[in-house]
């Protein structure tokens, strides 16, 4: 059996899939990668599923090597240099680790979580349906924790078939404001408070982490107190307690609260603005639900395209396919008496 | 009820909010719980799960397949014949070691009442009390139902961490907790029953509109229950209504 091996790792490493749901009514919540998007583009790139489980890189990354067999691995999500030995692993490439060698990966930057997936995926057991470390209920992952130096992973698939892959296209950085759609406790909140949450500027405070990114700017006035009868969070969902201040709900988030809510960030958003870091600053813009849904199918069809433009490592990039036949014809003109 | 009384409340692209109220109330919580069990049984198409609370139901869905405006037409459609009532609520007898190292706040809850600590016992033990919902920890069960002579504002100083299996009581409600965490309730005693166990079967013990009574235990039965709770035992029994 082929075993990934790590040998080092930074302290917030973990399993991550998809996420676990059907759940959320008994108060568990989802958990699941950060960056789905960054999960979804490591997967394709070793050819598995989108949702399966991957290694979540909290900002430092590790060395990794592999035992009993070869291993085919990709990273996506935050920007990490990934090395073998002296060899640089262009980004968005998959790459096949033989025994002996050391997989390299390096902080992240820009970004902050980093995916690194597997050909096949982990053999280790799914707990509630899903291999998602959720730290406080000890549940998914490995043994219900985090990663740490010398943790051993079986991995499903003994040898990698197919060739390594690459994007043709990278993914498109992306600036915009994070779009949110209002509620469901706007009204919770005055509209001097609304003008404020929507023109103003946050910025991501130290408090950030799986469970919530608790933002540092203008305090939102609210109209009529602050608590509510604890009701339902989805994740993106930004609550306002006492102190005005805005936290968004992560993947690791509580199931109910009772701050209002004054809006929810758009799924097409979420891995953006989860991938943004401690000091980072962003501006909230107030989307309908059309725009969102639409938004939703673009976003779906993004990463449909990016699973299109995969080619094999060896094969020519589209680019040079195109220089390739310009030379053709230059050399014909050039040939030409 | 009409559907005039209820909002539709997005919560992003991927959540609906169908609220009934905003107060805590037993009639607003089962017309939730009675809505809950409709959504989950029909399985509407990019349904994936449902939050039933106090007094709305949070839909989780994929936006790229649901239909929000049939959604919404079929809920206040069947919201006039909805049946709030609970078929066969199940009753489950839970035992509390209160007061001392268990329950913290058991002497000044009672001082704050004027009453004393085996009365506060008394009062907290003889009433049924319902699982509202479950949330903000695995497992973790909201009770509506305190004798409200016993209602105590929250404290003014929440504790950073307190232990597993608290059983508190704070404003009108009361809880069990599942896990360790931060609670700004007041403690009156501690279960060995585990709400949450990852590795037992049923991993949650409770659902909501489940019935519960307390059942108050001596100190010195604690550790061989707990230890049993520990291993995986139930503890809590199901006792007829």
């Amino acid at each position: 059996m082929t075993v990934l091996i790590i040998d080092r790792c930074g302290p917030g490493t973990s399993i991550q899939d998809g996420g676990r749901f059907g759940q959320q009514r008994f108060g568990l919540g989802p958990s699941g990668a950060m960056d789905r998007d960054g999960l979804a583009i490591a997967n394709m790139l070793v050819g598995n599923p989108a949702d399966l489980a991957a290694i979540e890189f909290l900002m430092i990354g590790g060395t990794l090597r592999c035992e009993g067999g070869p291993a085919r691995l990709a990273l996506a999500g935050a920007v990490m240099p990934v090395s073998i030995g002296s060899r640089k692993i262009p980004p968005h490439e998959s790459v096949t680790l033989v025994p002996g060698e050391t997989l390299a990966i390096g902080a992240a930057l820009p970004g902050t979580f980093g995916y690194l997936a597997v050909c096949g995926g982990f053999a280790i057991p799914q707990s509630l349906g899903s291999h998602s470390l959720h730290v406080r209920a000890g549940i998914g992952g490995l043994d219900g924790r985090l990663l740490r130096d010398g943790d051993r992973l079986p991995l499903a698939c003994d040898t990698p078939c197919g060739a390594d892959l690459r994007l043709a296209q990278a993914p498109a950085p992306n600036t915009d404001p994070i779009r949110v759609l209002l509620g469901p406790q706007a009204d919770c909140f005055s509209a001097e408070g609304l003008e404020t949450f929507l023109g103003s500027e946050y910025t991501i405070s130290n408090q950030a982490d799986r469970m919530g990114y608790r933002l540092s700017g203008p305090t939102i006035a609210h109209a009529r107190g602050y608590n509510i009868v604890s009701d339902g969070i989805a994740t993106g969902a930004i609550q306002v307690p006492g102190t005005g201040e805005p936290i968004v709900l992560m993947a690791d988030r509580q199931t109910t609260g009772g701050y209002p809510k004054i809006a929810t960030i758009i799924s097409a958003d979420l891995p953006r603005f989860a991938q943004k870091r401690p000091g980072e600053r962003i501006r909230f813009a107030a989307v309908t639900h059309e725009e969102a849904v639409a938004a939703a199918r673009r976003r779906a069809e993004r990463l449909a395209a990016l699973r299109r433009s995969l080619q094999a490592c060896g094969e020519p990039s589209l680019d040079s396919e195109r220089l390739l036949s310009l030379n053709l014809v230059d050399g014909v003109v050039a040939g030409d008496p | 009820m009409t559907a005039s009384n209820v909002r539709f409340l997005d919560q992003g692209d991927c959540g609906l909010v169908v609220e009934f109220g905003e107060e805590i109330d037993p009639q607003i919580n089962a017309r939730v719980l009675a809505l809950d069990a409709a959504v989950n049984a029909a399985k509407p198409v990019g349904f994936i799960e449902t939050v039933p609370t106090y007094r709305s139901l949070l839909v989780q869905v994929d936006p790229l397949v649901f239909d929000r405006a049939a959604f919404i037409a079929w809920v206040e459609s069947i919201l006039p014949g909805l049946d709030v009532a609970v078929a066969e609520p199940r009753r489950w007898r839970v035992p509390v070691v209160y007061g001392g190292t268990y329950g913290f706040d058991l002497d000044d809850v009672a001082a704050t009442h004027g009453i004393s600590s085996a009365e506060v016992i008394a009062r907290h033990s003889s009433a049924i009390y319902r699982v509202y919902m479950l949330g903000f920890m695995p497992g973790l069960a909201y009770l509506g139902g305190l004798d409200p002579r016993l209602a105590t504002p929250r404290r003014r100083d929440p504790r950073l961490m307190t232990p597993a299996g608290i059983v508190s009581i704070g404003g009108v409600q009361a809880l069990i907790a599942s896990l360790a965490m931060p609670s700004g309730w007041h403690l009156l005693g501690r279960t060995p029953v585990r709400a949450f166990h990852p590795r037992r079967d049923p991993v949650f013990l409770f659902t909501p509109g489940d019935e519960i009574v307390f059942d108050p235990i001596g100190a010195e039965r604690w550790d061989a229950l707990d230890k049993a709770g520990e291993a995986g035992e139930i503890l809590a029994e199901l006792v007829a209504r």
